[in-house]
């Protein structure tokens, strides 16, 4: 399953990231999801859940989800475009030469820590 | 509520893989081992593909193979049947490999003395491209029936291969498969990529590829 693997490459950064920072615990990671990345962010969430049972370091973390908008860039015109709506084929020209612009991410943008007391 | 800090990462998913990939690929250079990535749809002929390139480069070069499925071990044995060294690797239900999976199979397989490796992924045409496998170079195999769309329905995979076979071209006559329209299309996703129509039933265009993969292989060992 395409997410798992998702889920498990995340869970392996925010574990070096714990280890270069030194942290005990992991209160939410926030994850930026592209509109056309082929992740679906539902399965995502179940995935992570399923998944951080297992880790200590991420038992209370929660996934927290931003979807990135899908742009494209025609060549054809030089407009850029919705892509969801349209597809691949420029809805000003008709162009197929065209291409992403975004969408197709999946970055941890940050997480955050207990405050230590 | 509970006080926390932010702490930025801005890092991709894929970056910790990408960076196990770098590092693998840096030592098979270091070893002078190729390792090729074949990526495919369930049923292109991936195997039979990769029984056709043994004949016919098994007597100049040492080839190993890395079977990747979710379960079962029928290609693992068709290829074993070829004489080649062959490992199968389970995914447990994933459905691709990553460059730490890649990297045990390597292991496993101990082909220190293989001149090239050939990773037979998982068949699927979406996952396996966001995983860089820490392969020298990967293709896709498209087969005749599933169309000459393809490049346009799944335009990462067509994107991070060097070279696409297009395989059973001794069907054409019975599909609507547009040859030209096909090139285009990969050409449009990854302008640098490779072509080479093939039958691997009837052994048509095999030699071209295997040309092809000669040289590469050749050129990774200097």
């Amino acid at each position: 399953m395409h997410e798992l693997g998702i889920v498990f490459h995340i869970m392996d950064s925010l574990e070096s990231v714990a280890k270069e920072n030194s942290l005990s615990a992991i209160s939410s990671v926030t994850v930026e999801v592209g509109e056309v990345s082929t992740v679906i962010p539902d399965y995502l969430t179940d995935c992570w859940a399923w998944a951080i049972k297992k880790k200590e370091l991420l038992q209370q973390c929660e996934l927290v989800i931003e979807t990135i908008h899908a742009v494209t860039h025609c060549d054809g015109c030089g407009k850029d475009y919705d892509t969801v709506a349209h597809g691949r084929i420029c809805p000003n020209c008709g162009s197929e030469k065209t291409w992403l612009i975004t969408g197709n991410e999946i970055n941890i943008k940050e997480i955050t820590v207990p405050e230590e007391s | 509520m509970e006080k926390v800090r932010i702490l930025e990462i801005k890092e991709s998913v894929f970056a910790n893989n990408d960076a196990q990939a770098e590092k693998l690929r840096g030592e098979l250079k270091e070893k002078g081992v190729y390792l090729l990535n074949v990526m495919s749809s369930p049923g292109s002929g991936k195997t039979t593909t990769l029984t056709r390139l043994i004949e016919q480069l098994q007597e100049e070069m040492n080839i190993a193979v890395m079977e990747a499925d979710i379960d079962s071990d029928v290609d693992a044995r068709t290829i074993a049947a070829t004489g080649a060294k062959v490992i199968q690797l389970h995914t447990g239900g994933m459905c691709h490999l990553d460059a730490g999976m890649t990297r045990q199979g390597l292991e496993g397989l101990d082909a220190k003395d293989a001149d090239l490796v050939i990773l037979e992924n998982v068949g699927n045409l979406v996952c396996p491209a966001e995983f860089d496998t820490g392969a020298v170079k990967s293709i896709a195999i498209l087969s005749v029936p599933e169309g000459h769309d393809k490049p346009l329905k799944y335009p990462l995979m067509f994107q991070v291969c060097s070279a696409v076979i297009i395989n059973k071209i001794d069907v054409a006559p019975y599909f609507d498969f547009d040859m030209d329209k096909c090139t285009e299309y990969i050409h449009m996703r990854n302008p640098e990529a490779k072509i080479f129509p093939i039958s691997a039933k009837t052994g048509e265009g095999v030699d071209a590829f295997a040309a092809w993969l000669r040289d590469e292989v050749t050129n990774w060992k200097k």
